[in-house]
């Protein structure tokens, strides 16, 4: 095996921009983010991926950016908090967010709505059950889940009742399928206890 | 506006992160320090040597105890910290030294070269122990590690249990919780190039953190500013200042540029101030008819290595279970006793979580010994409007009669108790808890809470307050009051909290206070500036002030059309009429509600919320697996400003409660060292593990409190913990006096009662 000391240099896109990084080999994606390009709308919790704070989706799927190491992602596709809203507006995730006093003091939020970002977008009529299941991996000291889940169930059904308005061939047209593999990738976690 | 589910304010920033907590601040030339910690729980410090970190390239300083010499503490009367340890260290993780480095990563490197000459003494975990004749003294000025001992006795409780047709008692154990927060505690310190000091915190108490800041670093209150940014979550665990908050102002006063630590996971731990372990033996009689008669309470609590809030602790573990119900007589008689281990303090409903178990419970234990309903059992008991609880509070309004309607209503509890299948049960329990205390934490006669309020021709109105949003609202709630007066929509309001160079005093987000407070304080603020309006447009209009009416953003005369002017040109006439535009409210809480023995003040409160549970369990018999269905919270807050927080405190409340009764443990090696210092180990609960949440609203309003609002931040955590328990005991028949309700300790349970029977 060949070592090398020469510093590693990475292409990826974040939010839709390209970003050119030389990080050093111990970097987190969570370090990236929030250091490196000033994106601190992604959280640390723990820094451990215990909490769930810092989840960001890479290629679609979230996962614990605080556990990638950013050398690993030349070529990679990361979402973070930051790139919900469409310009001004705030995504229908968001709204309910708001609409339901689901951010208490806002510090999971970030993660959570990454999580729940995902999860429509793949499970676009999960039921309750697959909610709380999806979000399992984001701690939230605050709430006590009830109003996350109702924010996310209430998104759920403003996203399925645009997409009604539309014709059926087209709402379901470059959608992911609802199957039960497409769940199992975006469950992380799970109950604990 | 009031009593309307507005959007809370600043929840647009929070679902879009922008919204910048402490750790998202960065300045120019900041550098990163990290504090070395004890790794013994008990030892003196012979000789500490810190070249070799200050030689490690990228290091600017390094400190230690004899940089800041003073003490410091919550409570006056008991300060026994210093920011880094001075001659002894007291348990695993007390701060030693601290490095500022360009990096985090070279500030954590170089603690590590930090040599510490340590002469290992002996230590002691247990209060019992801590208590025992010859035990070593973990303070030296201390004989016995006693940090407070409080004994009060109302009535004659040994004549009143005697004459009782029954007595129950019973031991209880309620192992220690901590607060864990999202966010890590976090705190910048900056230098100022005018020879000031500015910290900007993760703190809920600003104002107490400005004096100790001024107190230990010996800087007057006049050069020291305090920002709180929006926190990440708080519950009492940063209500009293900390060694990073110390450390970060002395290592930039000593650089000369901003310096931010930020704990790690694993240090919020260590940290700590959680919920106190207790044992509590309780006796409780009554008449054969279920009319409650004496109590005897008997409480050790473990205070851990500091005493931070345990002198009120120590009261309110016994002040603060004398209501909703009345009692003929009662005695507390509570101990809290310094261990070394992490320091306890206030974790939301301090010190009056652990002994509402123990009560319900008892209370629970007597229900079933007389045959008689539980819910009706407490109705049997109930206070009145203006009665005062037997160790003196005076209760301006109570909602309890309510709640106890509404779960028991809403839970289907007739058909349910003690009529589900085994393995199925349903339990309840009551409580109440202050809105505030009478007096601020030092004796002052000043107000305990001033809102100035500015508004100009713009149209906007800004709202300055000391208080500190930690995710509860406070933000929401004083915009809502300052809307609500000036008859103007939320979006004209700007509200400025948590900076004390730039906001009048509060004395911060703890024991419930805020909405009773800054809420007056602010009610009266916006009711001077609405005056001053309808003053000015009462002369510009050649009317009286009577017929002016500022509502739906618009200036109006009573009958007259030709008399409508939007709020921006209103103010801009009372600017022309009146000069600038601006008003100051304050609160001065009641001194007229406790009573005039030692210590009456203390749990003393301008009024109290009420709150009635009902949890629904299932309990798998074969492994003992605990599983909380449902809880329905009936809490009087007495108005709900905006129900949607309400709602959220509630159920944030009642998760806590449960999160405790099932999950959560703070435990400890026997050497001292946290057992499971993280996230995954000390097991909070997931969106799976959580039951439904029923929240409703009661409201009882009262006298003391802006448009008859009371607390809701803690109260409704109470009974979560013994209506479990109880809940558990209609399932199983077995009684579980001991935290947290595991599936292993309620299968040895299940055991032993099969056995006995």
């Amino acid at each position: 095996m060949k070592l090398t000391t020469a510093p590693l240099t990475v292409t990826l896109r974040v939010n839709g921009d390209d970003v050119t990084a030389s990080p050093d080999p111990h970097r987190t994606l969570l370090e990236l983010l929030r250091y490196d390009l000033g994106l601190t709308g992604t959280k640390q919790g723990c820094d451990v991926g215990d909490c769930g704070a810092c989840t960001v989706l890479l290629d679609g799927a979230p996962v614990l950016s605080c556990l990638v190491l950013a050398a690993d992602l030349d070529g990679a596709k990361v979402e973070t908090v930051e790139s919900l809203a469409a310009g001004p507006e705030l995504s229908p995730l968001q709204g309910a967010f708001v609409d339901r006093g689901a951010a208490q003091c806002g510090f999971c939020t970030p993660g959570m709505l990454m999580t729940a970002t995902a999860l429509l977008r793949v499970s676009p009529t999960a039921p309750r059950e697959q909610v709380a299941a999806a979000i399992a991996g984001n701690l939230c000291r605050c709430t006590g889940y009830v109003k996350i889940i109702d924010a996310i169930e209430a998104a759920r059904d403003a996203l399925s009742a645009e997409d009604s308005d539309t014709p059926p061939s087209a709402a379901s047209a470059g959608r992911p399928g609802d199957s039960s593999n497409d769940t199992a990738k975006i469950c992380k976690g799970g109950a604990r206890s | 506006m009031i009593g309307r589910r507005l959007p809370s304010v600043g929840a647009g920033d929070r679902v879009t992160g922008r919204v910048q907590y402490a750790d998202d601040l960065r300045f120019p030339g900041m550098l990163h320090a990290k504090i070395l910690r004890s790794p013994h729980p008990h030892a003196r410090i012979q000789g500490i040597r810190t070249e070799r970190a200050l030689a490690l390239a990228g290091v600017h300083a390094v400190i230690t105890g004899s940089d800041m010499p003073n003490r410091y503490g919550i409570l006056p009367w008991t300060q026994d910290e210093y920011p880094l340890a001075v001659d002894k260290v007291r348990y695993v993780g007390d701060a030693v030294a601290a490095v500022a480095a360009v990096t985090e990563r070279i500030a954590a490197e170089a603690a590590r070269f930090i040599e510490v000459e340590w002469e290992v003494l002996p230590f002691v975990l247990e209060p019992e122990a801590a208590l025992a004749p010859g035990a070593i003294r973990i303070h030296d000025d201390k004989e016995g590690n006693l940090t407070k001992h409080v004994h009060l006795e109302f009535g004659d409780v040994e004549s009143e249990l005697a004459a009782s047709d029954i007595v129950v008692d019973g031991d209880y154990h309620f192992e220690g919780t901590t607060h864990a927060a999202l966010e890590p505690h976090c705190a910048i310190g900056k230098w100022e190039t005018d020879g000031t000091l500015t910290v900007i915190s993760t703190t809920q108490v600003p104002h107490y953190l400005h004096r100790e800041l001024s107190r230990v670093l010996e800087i007057p209150t006049d050069r020291v500013r305090v920002i709180q940014p929006p926190l990440g979550g708080a519950f009492g665990g940063k209500s009293e200042p900390f060694d990073l908050e110390f450390c970060a102002a002395k290592l930039s006063m000593i650089t000369g540029r901003p310096v931010k630590i930020l704990y790690t996971r694993e240090e919020v731990f260590y940290a700590h101030r959680g919920r106190h372990p207790m044992r509590m033996s309780y006796r409780l009689g009554a008449t054969k008819d279920g009319r409650l008669t004496g109590c005897d309470a008997r409480v050790v609590a473990d205070g851990g290595a500091y005493s931070s809030f345990g002198l009120v602790t120590t009261y309110y573990s016994g002040q603060l279970v004398t209501a909703p119900l009345a009692l003929r007589a009662y005695r507390f008689d509570s101990k809290r006793v310094y261990t070394n281990k992490p320091a306890c303090g206030p974790k939301r409903g301090h010190g009056s979580v652990q002994p509402r178990f123990a009560f319900e419970v008892t209370l629970d234990k007597l229900a079933t010994s007389l045959n008689i309903d539980p819910i009706d059992l407490r109705r049997r008991n109930l206070l009145a409007v203006g009665d005062r609880t037997i160790n003196g509070f005076l209760l301006r309004s109570n909602g309890f009669a309510e709640c106890l309607d509404r779960v028991e209503t809403t839970s289907g509890w007739r058909e349910k108790h003690r009529r589900l299948p085994r393995g199925q049960g349903i339990g309840m329990a009551g409580s109440f808890y202050i809105s505030g205390t009478n007096y601020p934490i030092y004796p002052n006669n000043m107000p305990q809470s001033a809102v100035q309020i500015k508004a100009d021709r713009s149209g906007r109105v800004t709202v300055f307050s000391g208080a500190s949003e930690i995710g509860q609202g406070v933000n929401t709630m004083l915009a809502m009051v300052a809307a609500e007066e000036l008859g103007v929509e939320l979006a004209a309001i700007r509200v400025v909290t948590g900076d004390t160079d730039l906001t009048p005093v509060d004395l911060g987000a703890y024991s419930s206070r805020v909405t009773m407070m800054a809420g007056n304080a602010c009610r009266k603020a916006a009711q001077s500036v609405a005056e001053r309006v309808r003053t000015a447009m009462a002369r510009r209009w050649e009317t009286s002030l009577q017929e002016v009416v500022l509502a739906d953003g618009r200036a109006t005369c009573a009958g007259r059309t030709d008399r409508d002017v939007s709020m921006a040109e209103a103010f801009a006439l009372t600017e022309a009429e009146l000069g600038s535009l601006g008003g100051i409210g304050h609160y001065h809480s009641p001194s007229d509600g406790h009573g005039s023995y030692r210590g009456a003040t203390i749990g003393a409160s301008p009024s109290y919320s009420f709150t009635a549970q009902v949890a629904q369990v299932r309990v798998d018999l074969e492994t003992g697996m605990p599983t909380v269905e449902k809880i329905w919270i009936a809490h009087d807050c007495g108005k709900a400003l905006n129900p949607t927080i309400v709602e959220g405190q509630i159920e944030g409340s009642a998760y806590m409660g449960f999160a405790e009764a099932l999950f959560e443990a703070q435990l400890f090696h026997d050497s001292g060292l946290h057992k499971g210092p993280s996230l995954l180990d000390y097991k909070i609960p997931t969106a799976l593990d959580c039951p439904d949440l029923a929240a409703l609203i009661v409201e009882a309003g009262d006298s003391e409190g802006p448009y008859g609002a009371k607390e809701v931040g803690e109260g409704p955590l109470h009974p979560s913990i013994p209506a479990i328990a109880n809940a558990i005991h209609d399932a199983t028949g077995i009684r579980i006096d001991s935290l947290p309700f595991s599936a292993a300790r309620i299968l040895r349970l299940l055991r032993e009662n099969a056995v006995s029977h």
